[in-house]
């Protein structure tokens, strides 16, 4: 019978959660690295124990931990991450440039077809690739030249948090940074070139339709339709047929399309789950009810799903890399809060039950579908 | 013998228990306890000093002999106590207040 194993990273360490395909009774096992903060883990899609996990603190720096057993056991492999070249500058919050300064990784992105290349998306906003399973990272730096210089932090920082991988034109990669927007490459990640044209960030940009700046918290792809992409902005809920040459919103009936995370079905390429968010100043779910809510339209008609889900005096929030999708027949759903919740569905997000309940805060959540 | 006390975090990363205890050739510093340090646990390259500018981490200090070595030299001597084993040198991550 198949099994699904979460990989759950918190402010104060990385927990494993098993369990067998009907997904009702879970093992868990973590700490791991506790007290350090883990911003995201993967596993490799062609070595499914062959994990990769980010650890890191504000007084010890990066660390890259690798696991061969599916998180049983782990070491560290290579942990400096040094920009290429003279890094140069970008914007900070006073109009003046700012040298580039590596603070973290955020995400880890695992090679389709190479378990021992990964790509790794940092603070301040930079690419990276090892191709030996994390001893060496290099840096990707004709990213920084789509106009990095223009690039400013927002409030949680200038990072690179999505990693996308064309499974069907290889050598095509998409990511996102925060506040400064999406990008494309056609070439392995050699040159790259803004994907913003659509977007409009009205109470954030001066210009509300500038090719570089809007704050763009997640985007998701389906293997099976990868020209399509679906965006949660900081505000307004996105959609591309063209592989982000141009953006349409598609947030419709939501009650706010603030948000962070986005993800699709894994069998139904037109339906898409996002948890609205108050606003920009209010990191909390409308009128305290955490509410998923899923398009089986590709956007714009939305319902909420709520069976399961606290209905009233619930004011966590969703983090970006914070919700995935397992590959099972019945599709489950998995997301984690900033108040310790792991929350999954086993039917597509009709129905949802606590896995766990007091884990530190929630960063990121990935699901692996094993055989 | 040189003894280094790790705090919690890096005694964890490196798997030591306790104090860790390191050959130095030459001069006892800053610098070549910690290089000693970094070639015996390689895990801890980057930890305690930026791996491009070798300087302190900000959240990093050093204390021996009931003294805060952190703003010294890399290449001053430290102590003769730390030198001759009587005393260790320790990393200590900073408090952060809160």
């Amino acid at each position: 019978m198949s099994r699904v194993r979460l990989l759950v990273g918190t402010r104060k360490g990385a927990f494993v959660l098993t369990a067998d395909g009907k997904r009702e009774s879970w093992e868990i096992s973590g700490p791991h690295f506790a007290g350090w903060e883990i911003y995201h883990l993967k596993g490799s899609p062609v070595d499914p124990n062959r994990l990769y996990a980010s650890q890191s603190s504000g007084w010890f720096g990066q660390q890259i931990q690798r696991s061969e057993d599916g998180g049983k056991t782990w070491e560290p492999v290579g942990n400096e991450f040094v920009y290429d070249g003279v890094p140069g500058t970008h914007q900070w919050y006073d109009g003046t440039q700012h040298p580039w300064e590596f603070k973290r990784v955020w995400h880890l992105e695992p090679s389709l077809t190479d378990p021992d290349t990964v790509y790794a998306g940092a603070e301040d906003a930079s690419l990276f690739r090892t191709l030996d399973g994390g001893k060496s990272w290099q840096e990707l730096p004709g990213l920084r030249s789509a106009k990095g210089n223009l690039w400013q932090p927002g409030a949680g920082g200038m990072c690179l948090h999505t990693i996308l991988l064309d499974p069907s034109q290889p050598g095509r990669i998409f990511v996102a940074i925060s506040a400064a927007g999406a990008f494309r490459s056609d070439d392995e990640g050699q040159t790259w070139q803004p994907i913003n044209r659509g977007l409009k960030s009205l109470y954030e940009l001066p210009d509300p339709t500038a090719e570089v700046g809007h704050c763009v918290h997640r985007i998701a792809m389906h293997s099976s339709r990868p020209g399509v992409l679906f965006m949660q902005k900081h505000w307004d809920v996105m959609r591309s047929e063209n592989a982000g040459d141009s953006w349409d919103e598609v947030s419709g009936n939501l009650p706010s399309d603030f948000g962070f995370p986005i993800d699709i079905h894994a069998h139904e390429p037109e339906t898409i789950y996002v948890v609205p968010i108050k606003s920009d100043s209010e990191h909390f779910p409308p009128d305290g009810k955490l509410r998923v809510y899923r398009s089986r339209t590709g956007g714009n008609e939305w319902e909420a799903l709520t069976n399961g889900l606290p209905q009233s005096d619930c004011y966590v929030n969703v983090l970006r890399d914070a919700m995935a999708v397992d590959s099972l027949d019945q599709c489950g759903v998995y997301f984690g809060t900033t108040g310790g919740q792991v929350y999954g569905s086993a039917d597509a997000g009709n129905t949802w039950k606590p896995i766990v309940r007091d884990l530190p805060a929630v960063l990121s959540v990935e699901v692996q579908t094993l055989p | 013998m040189i003894r280094v006390e790790l705090p919690f975090h890096l005694r964890k990363l490196a798997r030591v228990d306790g104090e860790v205890q390191l050959e130095v050739a030459g001069p006892v510093t800053q610098r070549s306890v910690l290089d000693a340090l970094e070639a015996r646990y390689p895990m801890l390259r980057g930890t305690i000093r930026d791996h491009v500018t070798q300087k302190r981490r900000a959240f990093v200090r050093f204390f021996a002999c009931e003294q805060d070595l952190s703003h010294e030299l890399p290449d001053a001597p430290l102590p003769v106590a730390i030198a001759t084993g009587a005393e260790p040198f320790a990393v200590v991550g900073a408090m952060a207040g809160g």
